[in-house]
């Protein structure tokens, strides 16, 4: 049995309005540590017992103010310094883009940090040692009673002048509460090496087995669900090949399908002379060179061909494709400016298929046609 | 503890005066300049249809919330909705100039453009007018529930009352925010028929709970103040005070939000409508109206003091009232075009706004009791401890 020390003078009141009077009056008797023990919060309490506003608002001020600045000049960093990208055309510091996400830094920061503040200072985390705990007195007052504990290191306390004045307001099952010195003094505290040792084994462990789970575990089966499958994906490297590369190039003198190489590139007289349109002028050939032809062509060449688009002016201006040269073109020429591009113009090759390049070709030949109306065409 | 009693002489006289005035001036208005009078006309009733529309809203929260806190004080928010009755007249001279007002009434400009085309069955003025009539008839007939019942319960004491007004919040609370989406849309938002914003609904509501709540702030305490509700406490201040420091965040927050989608998708068909707010001297406007409905208001109640001050929190309604109608005039005005307007008639029509609300104030408290004495949550409201 280790030595005894006196913490506290308790005293039990029936009803809230009680033990509002009990600390008003321990307060007037010039009592500072003295705690007040209610089932519920009791309204008027904090007057009643002379509290002073909590600080912790300033901590709440000084979070929230770190988020702000870590947020912004997190983005700050990241967007003018790190990768600058363009998004939406808008500039690198876009501050509105800033706005939500500082918001919510500065919401978790406060909060979080806040509540962590709260539960360290106030609480003294990690010491759930308090001599209070497990009494009799906790019992009642965690129960169906109001309790106040007068301090035994208040400097007004005198053991006999407490009972005596716990009795006079009206306090019953007046008792002290004691504690074992030993046990308190040993009482968990935050940078106890014990405690901050298993907090570190604790944070290794989770770490590992979320390694071991999202690396080792969902790989194998059957919890992949086949995701892992014995096959090269591209970029991958591959043992098989000498040269380690999994990605094979094309066999020399070889062509792969779809991908015949354009045989007139850099010679648009060649071509004019040697290519024909595979296709006909029909209603579903037309539709469909209007809808590429909209799509591809008429931003810089205008909707009827005419280079009256609204890029005028901001490069060298596109030719019409009304003109006499154009008119006089072969099929073969058109389609050979589609794919290797001409002047300024680039190869649409990529982006247009062979078929629906001749479909343009016919398309503008409807166009020009419309454009250059024969007294013939209206019978 | 007298229950019923009238306003003084001079606040009653005082309220007639204002009244004749704006009345005259607004006359004068419509005499010398209709079109600018006319969106005049509009900023105010909307500011005027806010504080009432907002009031029911007030009403019926506490019904619907089973709040407690603001049983004592609720007659004050229930005279501000009388003004229901009286704001559909503020609009009566609008009808008359409607093509002053709105692009979309020109037949021919409509049929010339694609997208107003698209809106015409919407847009249409015999069907704005039936809008109009119906979101009023709607909101004054819950008014006239609510409160028949609140002052039946005086007499009667029957807690049933207070059932029924529950069951009517509950009803109330999506009508409400139809109509009230309504009443933006229609009026404001369709002053630029090309432009839209699905967000300016709650945008305006939340100007309206900020008018309503700053208007009742304002005329509780003066009633404390001259003893018509001499039992309030700290605490009932503080709840009122905290409550406009939330719709100060929420009208930011949702001002804001506007604000970053527009900017964000960056199309010109909703753009437009900010750049011409930041130009031309507009975005002086722009900004002092972040820093006149947002900055002020929210450090001048952010700490738990503030919100008890009476004095403060009274000078902060007036705030909040004269940035509501800082934010109308935002919403409204840079469609009149030519520049920022502001003259006479800016500065006199909020009077003709003052003065009816002062006489219907006035007429509603010489016959009613000041406190719902039926009301069975009173005892605790007056008790409410924080």
């Amino acid at each position: 049995m280790n030595e005894q020390h006196l913490f506290a003078i308790t005293a039990l009141f029936d009803t809230p309005e009680e033990i509002v009077h009990a600390a008003q009056e321990a307060s007037k008797a010039g009592y500072t540590r003295f705690d007040v023990n209610t089932p519920y919060p009791v309204h008027g309490m904090d007057k009643a017992m002379r509290l002073k506003p909590s600080r912790i608002g300033v901590f709440a001020l000084v979070f929230g103010l770190l988020g702000v600045f870590s947020a912004v000049g997190f983005m700050t960093w990241v967007t003018l310094v790190n990768y600058p990208l363009v998004i939406g055309g808008k500039p690198f510091w876009s501050w509105p883009a800033f706005v939500p996400i500082a918001f919510e830094v500065t919401v978790i920061l406060a909060s979080v940090l806040t509540v962590v503040t709260m539960i360290v200072l106030y609480f003294r985390f990690p010491n759930n040692a308090h001599p209070l705990h497990d009494t009799p007195y906790m019992k009642r007052v965690s129960s169906d009673k109001f309790g106040i504990n007068i301090q035994a290191d208040d400097p007004k306390f005198d053991e006999k002048e407490i009972r005596a004045f716990l009795g006079r307001i009206g306090g019953k099952e007046i008792s002290p509460i004691y504690f074992d010195a030993e046990e308190f003094e040993h009482g968990q505290k935050l940078f106890d090496p014990k405690f901050l040792g298993v907090l570190a084994v604790t944070a290794l462990v989770v770490s590992a087995m979320t390694y071991v789970v999202f690396n080792k575990v969902l790989y194998m089966e059957p919890f992949s669900w086949m995701s892992a499958q014995e096959k090269l994906k591209a970029q991958q490297p591959s043992e098989l090949f000498k040269d380690g590369i999994g990605m094979r190039p094309p066999v020399e003198g070889t062509v792969a399908r779809g991908f015949l190489p354009y045989a007139f590139k850099g010679k648009p007289d060649e071509a004019g002379r040697f290519l024909a349109n595979p296709l006909l002028s029909t209603k579903e050939v037309l539709e469909r060179g209007k809808s590429r032809y909209m799509t591809f062509c008429s931003p810089c060449h205008g909707n009827f061909g005419r280079g009256d688009s609204r890029l005028q002016g901001q490069f060298p201006n596109p030719p019409t494709l009304h003109s006499d040269k154009v008119r006089n073109w072969p099929d073969g020429n058109i389609y050979h400016v589609m794919t290797d591009g001409q002047n300024i113009m680039p190869s649409y090759a990529t982006q247009i298929s062979k078929d629906d390049r001749w479909a343009i070709v016919q398309y503008i030949r409807v166009l020009q046609r419309a454009q250059n109306a024969k007294e013939s065409d209206l019978k | 503890m007298g229950l019923r009693r009238e306003l003084p002489e001079r606040v009653t006289r005082l309220a007639w005066i204002l009244l004749i005035l704006g009345v005259v001036l607004y006359g004068a208005g419509y005499l010398l300049d209709a079109k600018r009078a006319a969106f005049n006309n509009v900023v105010g009733f909307l500011f005027l249809a806010s504080v009432a529309g907002g009031a029911i809203f007030l009403i019926a929260l506490e019904y619907l919330a089973g709040a407690v806190w603001s049983v004592p004080m609720r007659r004050a928010t229930e005279f501000l909705a009388a003004l229901t009755l009286v704001v559909p007249l503020l609009a009566v001279p609008l009808l008359f100039h409607l093509h002053d007002l709105f692009h979309w009434t020109h037949g021919e400009a409509v049929a010339a453009e694609k997208v107003l085309a698209g809106k015409a069955p919407y847009l249409d003025i015999d069907f704005f007018i039936i809008r109009f009539a119906a979101v009023f008839l709607v909101w004054n007939f819950f008014y006239f529930l609510f409160v028949r019942n609140s002052t039946k319960q005086d007499s009667t004491r029957d807690p049933k009352l207070t059932t029924n007004n529950v069951r009517l919040a509950a009803v109330f609370m999506p009508v409400f925010a139809i109509t009230v989406t309504l009443t933006v849309v229609d009026w404001a938002m369709s002053l630029e028929p090309n432009w839209y914003s699905t967000i300016l609904g709650v945008y305006y509501f939340s100007g309206t709970v900020l008018a309503a709540l700053s208007a009742a702030t304002y005329a509780i305490i003066k009633f404390h103040e001259n003893g018509y509700l001499p039992n309030l406490r700290r605490d009932h201040f503080y709840s009122l005070g905290a409550l406009l420091f939330a719709f100060i965040n929420f009208w930011a927050y949702i001002a804001f939000s506007q604000f970053l989608l527009i900017w964000y998708a960056n199309l010109p068909e909703e753009t437009f409508w900010f750049i011409k707010r930041w130009k031309e001297g507009w975005e002086y406007v722009s900004i002092l109206l972040i820093i006149v409905h947002f900055v002020v208001p929210y450090f001048a109640l952010l700490t738990q003091d503030s919100k008890m001050d009476t004095k403060r929190l009274k000078l902060m309604s007036i705030w909040i009232l004269f940035a509501h109608l800082l934010d109308l005039y935002w919403l409204v005005m840079p469609t009149y075009g030519e520049g920022i307007p502001f003259g006479w008639m800016e500065i006199g029509f909020p009077i003709l706004l003052v003065g009816l609300a002062l006489v219907v104030l006035s007429y509603k408290v010489k016959r009613n009791n000041m406190i719902p004495v039926g009301d069975p949550k009173l005892e605790r409201g007056l008790s409410f401890h924080l």
